[in-house]
Order: structure tokens, then C-alpha cells, then sequence
């Protein structure tokens, strides 16, 4: 229930502006709410004087039930030319994994996509399993903001009722998700690398904790949607996606005021990573502090060269300015599962392990036998980094020139 | 200007490990510490304040959690901080996010004009990064995450802050009152002097409970968790592999390229 404090209220108009629904109008210079409200929280936000209070009481199992549908956010990155904007491959592995939840649950799938006025290709959205887009168009939705997404995210959400919304695990996604969930009072669960749907229909969201020495299973018992970030690369998109397959395309009709964006981006900083960066490499050669100066590393680049693969390292290496926080691989870092991960001087404590266990093959060089990667290595080399790493280079120029 | 830093103490997180018998966490003789990123929010806001005249800038610490973490809001206090609030009552235990942000909220809307809040971008224990956000929307300000610089304007109406993104860096301009939850930056990190540690002592560390709220208890704790926890559990070990002694170099990289052969990397 939406209540206004008629005492504080100035009659302002700041709500009534700031509205998506045009649900808050100002009669005799109170605010008063209108039945189209759908309780999305925008007003609340902006109010000045706090006179907007949204009182969400725990639902009961029948007004839970009247949520339906998984909706996901399209997390969207320009394309190369600047012409339109791309869903991140994050949306198409979250697509295959509500795929499989949909599959018990019965639900129909769809992607809220948000864009300020470029194309964005929905086709791919479908093949991977949506059967509806929800789009909503305003040239103030690039670059991301958090006021922007938050405000149009939260409409969309509140009017349409569905029971799950999932977002990537990205840096945006982990901005954006609290945000939705604290303006609609809902449960949310971080960085989820397993999703399963129990016996009651409830999302089971299981999630490392505890630096990836723990893992936690959570449920969402009393608030819809139930609301999820997943950490990106650990689903696998569909190998088998239906080309040519349509669904529905819905203009999503809100209001959206310059005024919510509070941030503004001054400067972007590329940091060069050739080749696309490491969550999308097949092959990465990661760094480790058992390395003995900087230097190392080009003997690691050359032979992530020779394999077509991406260097990376492991957070002390980021600590200690070697190699850009872009290219870290781990629990605070990023997670990756390329079809070759190779190991050096990379000592395997669990916060790096959690970002790279669902690696195709394992193979880890390090001197200490009693290392921890080894345990996850499916093949570990005992030895000297500075002898193992140039005979392997060699070796492999050897077989390509045999080849 | 008043910068209000949340900061929480946390195990040390690598040596916390689940008992594969009963599915509880085993904390015995694990030590607690203050969160690194909350450290580094402290360096950050001790930065500001000696970028300007003495007396300019206030910074208030404040943590949630049980009556130990007084410890790591001394160790604020010993780095700099001002005052500390040690926001502690037994009806917060078993709080998710939401109810945490919550009560935080609470407390804040009581202190008199904060201009920037500053927490860590997560906490090493839960590593949601989910708090500091929706405290920011309950509060009805903007936010910027994973602040790694910041530098405030001249009329201290706005400041500037280096985030990290997954493609680099951006410089992103807020509004203030604001929050910035900060990540591990290029802030010099402080070694505490023998006179900064015996004055810390002398400084206030306020205490708040439930009572202080003005919030129903229904809205505390576990009880006004919007997520349960329903499972704890190791993460799965996987068989261990093939192991090639590396004392012959040449011999070892022979025998691991035939495997990458086979398995066409190369």
C-alpha cells in the first residue's frame, strides 16, 4: 500500500513528474495516487520530504502464486561499430539455464531490453529460448546509470509480476540488482552458480560464500519475484539454438525524467586486453606470485600465444600492478571456463579455484608438490616455471612445424 | 563535511571450512578481522581529510554486527576515524542484506548531514556487495560501485570517482549526498603511529540497539530476512589428475604436448 503524509507533502510535483505510470497526481497541492499505481517505488525515491512511504507486507502462498514467469535482464554492450547495441553472452547462458527451470515450472521466458534508441538484435534472443522481449526505448538508457536502469527496471517488474528475475553477476548487474530489490523489498541472492526448483516451485539459489570455502543453498520464501545475480561463464549457452524462431515484441510505455540520473560518466579507460579479454578466451595462461618478477610474463604471453590464448594471473599479481584488474581470475575477480586453463605459479588457494574449476583441462606448473591446484589440475607439472614454461613453447613449435 | 565509513568485521576468511559431517561452519580458531575492502574505504576517507584544512572533515565509523566488532571499529578509530557507532542488539542476529541495509538506514537518517557514505564494494565473508546498494536506495541517494580513486570538488557539492569495470575504468561525476562502495585502490595504505593507537582509545564509540529504530522487531534480523538460508555445504572436490615430475624440463613439456596433441590445442 502506497501512503502519502498529507502533513509533509509541499506539493512539489516532483512525484507526479518522476511517475513511469503517470499514477501520482497533484490535486489541490497534495499528492494523491492514483488506481494505476503500480507500486514500483519511483516517487518514493525522489520525494524530498520523505512523505512517501510503500508498505509491503509478506504475501500470502495465493498472492505469491499470482506471479508467473522468469523475466531476464539483457545486459547490453555496443557493437563494434557503434551502430547498435549487443546483449552480453551472460543473457544467453541465463536463457539456456531458465530453459531448464522453465522446464519444471512451465513458465514462459522473457528479456526486458533497454536501449536508447540503437537496434537491438532480438533474434538471438529467441533462438535461445525467449518467447517474448519486453522493450523499453529512451535516449537517457546509454550509458548504463543506476537511477536510469533502477527506475525503468523496477516498473517493469512491478506492473508485469513474474515469479523469478534473474541479471548477470557483472559489475552493472551487481550495481543495478540491489537497487531493483531494495525499491520493491524483494529477496535477492548474489553471484548464484546453481539454480534449481524445488519441490514447492521455489527457486533454490546456491551460491559460494566465505572466499568459495562454503557453498549456501537460499530460498526466497516470501516475496515474488524471486530475484537472482549469476555469475557469468558458468552456465554453457545452448549449442543448439532455433534460428528463425519469433516471439512476441512488447513496447513497454513508461515515463523516464533526466532529473532521476544523479551520475554522470566524465571518461572511459579501455585497458587493452587483445582479443576480447579473458571471460570469453578458449585458451588462458594464468600468473601466479610463484613467478619471480614481471619480466616472466612475456615467456607466459608467448606461449598463450602459440595456443591462441589470453593471459591472466591471480589476484596478488593485480595487487602488486603487474597485470590490470580486467585480466583477474577468481573469486574477486572474474570468473572464466575456457577449454584450456594453464596454471603458473599459481599456488590454488580456494578463491582463485572458485574462479576457474569449470575450466575444459586443468594443467598447472608449480614447484611445490604439496601445491593445492594440483588438486584440481587434471595434468600438474612438478617443477621450475623459468625451465618447464620455454621447453613447452619450444616443444609446441616443434609439433606445429611436424604438423 | 561529514563522511559516514560502514565497516564490518569479518573471520578470516581462509581458514573457515564446513564440517562435511553436520553442514555447519567451523569457525574454531579463526580470527576476525576488519573487512579489507572497509579498510580501504577508511584510507580513502582519511585521504579526503588531509587533503583539506584540519577540522574540515569528520569521519564517523559505523558497524553492525556483535559486540566484538567494537575491535574492528577501534582499528578504525586507530587509523583516524573521529567517532565510531557500534550498532549491536541480539534481535539483528541472522539479518540478509536487506534487513541489514534496513536498520543501517535507520541509524543513518538519525545522524545529522551525512554527506558521503563509503563502504567496501563486499564484505570477504558473504561477498554479496548487495548492502551497500540498497542501502543507498533506501536512503533515496545515488551510488557509485567499485570506487577505486575519488577526489571531491570545490564546493564539495559533488565528487568524482575512478570505478572499476569489467572493460577498465570509468570517471563518473555524483551528486551528493551519495554512497561509493570501494574496491582496492590506489589510496596509500596507513601504518597506525604509537600516538594514533593510544588516542583512538580516548575517542567515543556509541552504542545503538533495537530501541533506537523506531522499527517493528518483525523488521529485525532473521525475522525480517527477505532470504533464508535453507543449506550449507563444501564445494564438491574434484579426483586429482595426472602428475609429471618437471626435474627434466625438456622431458615433461614432451610428454604434456603429446596430451595437448590429443586433445587438439595444438
Amino acid at each position: 500500500m502506497l501512503l502519502i503524509d498529507t502533513n509533509t507533502c509541499s506539493g512539489c510535483r516532483l512525484c507526479e513528474k518522476n511517475c513511469p505510470f503517470a499514477a501520482m497526481l497533484i490535486v489541490d497541492e497534495i499528492a494523491v495516487v492514483q488506481d494505476n499505481c503500480t507500486l514500483c517505488g519511483a516517487c518514493a525515491n525522489v520525494c524530498g520530504e520523505h512523505s512517501i512511504t510503500i508498505e509491503r507486507a509478506a504475501a500470502s502462498p495465493e498472492e505469491l502464486a499470482k506471479y508467473k514467469g522468469i523475466f531476464i535482464w539483457a545486459e547490453c554492450d555496443e557493437s563494434a561499430d557503434g551502430e547498435s547495441l549487443v546483449p552480453k553472452k551472460v543473457t544467453l547462458e541465463l536463457l539456456a539455464e531458465a530453459g531448464r527451470l522453465a522446464g519444471k515450472t512451465g513458465e514462459e521466458i522473457k528479456v526486458l531490453v533497454l536501449s536508447d534508441g540503437r537496434p537491438v538484435d532480438t533474434n538471438p534472443l529467441f533462438a535461445h529460448g525467449a518467447s517474448g522481449v519486453i522493450r523499453f526505448v529512451n535516449k537517457l538508457l546509454w550509458p548504463y546509470s543506476t537511477d536510469a536502469y533502477t527506475t525503468v527496471i523496477s516498473a517493469m517488474v512491478a506492473a508485469k509480476k513474474p515469479s523469478i528475475f534473474l541479471l548477470g553477476a557483472t559489475p552493472d548487474g551487481r550495481d543495478l540488482g540491489p537497487r531493483v530489490a531494495a525499491r520493491l523489498k524483494l529477496g535477492l541472492t548474489a553471484d548464484c552458480t546453481q539454480l534449481e526448483i524445488n519441490e514447492e516451485g521455489q527457486l533454490i539459489q546456491t551460491r559460494p560464500a566465505f572466499g568459495g570455502n562454503i557453498m549456501a543453498s537460499i530460498v526466497t520464501p516470501f516475496s515474488r519475484p524471486q530475484m537472482a545475480t549469476v555469475r557469468p561463464n558458468v552456465f554453457a549457452v545452448s549449442e543448439t539454438p532455433e534460428t528463425g524462431r519469433k516471439g512476441d515484441i512488447e513496447d513497454f510505455d513508461v515515463a523516464l525524467q533526466r532529473g532521476v540520473v544523479r551520475t554522470k560518466i566524465l571518461e572511459v579507460e579501455k585497458v587493452g586486453t587483445a582479443g576480447g579479454g579473458i571471460d570469453n578466451a578458449e585458451v588462458i595462461v594464468a600468473a601466479g606470485q610463484g613467478l619471480n618478477s614481471p619480466d616472466d610474463l612475456d615467456m607466459l604471453r608467448e606461449l598463450a600465444d602459440e595456443l591462441g590464448g589470453t593471459l591472466a594471473g591471480s589476484r596478488p599479481l593485480v595487487e602488486a600492478g603487474w597485470i590490470p584488474h580486467t585480466l583477474q581470475v577468481g573469486q574477486s575477480g572474474i570468473t572464466v571456463s575456457p577449454k584450456l586453463y594453464i596454471a603458473v605459479g599459481i599456488s590454488g588457494a580456494v578463491q582463485h579455484v572458485v574462479g576457474m574449476n569449470g575450466s575444459g583441462s586443468i594443467i598447472a606448473v608449480n614447484n611445490d608438490p604439496e601445491a593445492p591446484i594440483f588438486k584440481v589440475a587434471d595434468v600438474g607439472i612438478v617443477g621450475d616455471a623459468a625451465e618447464v614454461i620455454p621447453a613447452l613453447i619450444k616443444e609446441i613449435r616443434e609439433a606445429k612445424k611436424a604438423a | 563535511m561529514k563522511i559516514l565509513v560502514c565497516a564490518k568485521q569479518v573471520p578470516e576468511v581462509t581458514n573457515v571450512q564446513v564440517d562435511p559431517e553436520t553442514g555447519t561452519l567451523n569457525r574454531d580458531g579463526v580470527a576476525s578481522i576488519l573487512n579489507p575492502f572497509c579498510e580501504y574505504a577508511m584510507d580513502l576517507a582519511l585521504e579526503m581529510k588531509e587533503a583539506e584544512p584540519e577540522g574540515e572533515v569528520e569521519i564517523v565509523v559505523l558497524s553492525m554486527g556483535p559486540p566484538q566488532a567494537r575491535a574492528a571499529l577501534l582499528r578504525c578509530l586507530e587509523m583516524g576515524g573521529d567517532s565510531a557507532i557500534l550498532v549491536t542488539d541480539r534481535k539483528f542476529a541472522g539479518a540478509d542484506t536487506w534487513a541489514t541495509a534496513l536498520t543501517i538506514c535507520k541509524i543513518i537518517e538519525k545522524l545529522d548531514g551525512v554527506d558521503l557514505i563509503l563502504v567496501g564494494k563486499h564484505a570477504i565473508d558473504g561477498d554479496t556487495a548487495q548492502t551497500g546498494p540498497m542501502l543507498a536506495e533506501l536512503l533515496s541517494i545515488p551510488q557509485i560501485t567499485y570506487g577505486v580513486g575519488l577526489e571531491m570538488d570545490e564546493k564539495k557539492k559533488r565528487v568524482r570517482v575512478r570505478r572499476e569495470n569489467e572493460g577498465g575504468f570509468e570517471k563518473v561525476q555524483m551528486r551528493l549526498p551519495g554512497l561509493v562502495s570501494v574496491s582496492k585502490g590506489a589510496a596509500s595504505r596507513r601504518v597506525c603511529s604509537f600516538e594514533s593507537i593510544l588516542g583512538a582509545r580516548a575517542k567515543d564509540i556509541s552504542v545503538m540497539t533495537a530501541d533506537d529504530l523506531g522499527l517493528d522487531e518483525a523488521e529485525l534480523g532473521l525475522q525480517g530476512s527477505l532470504t533464508q538460508v535453507v543449506k550449507v555445504f563444501p564445494p564438491i572436490s574434484k579426483e586429482a589428475g595426472r602428475i609429471v615430475n618437471g626435474t627434466d624440463a625438456n622431458a615433461a613439456a614432451h610428454e604434456v604436448v603429446g596430451i595437448l596433441k590429443e586433445k587438439h590445442f595444438v
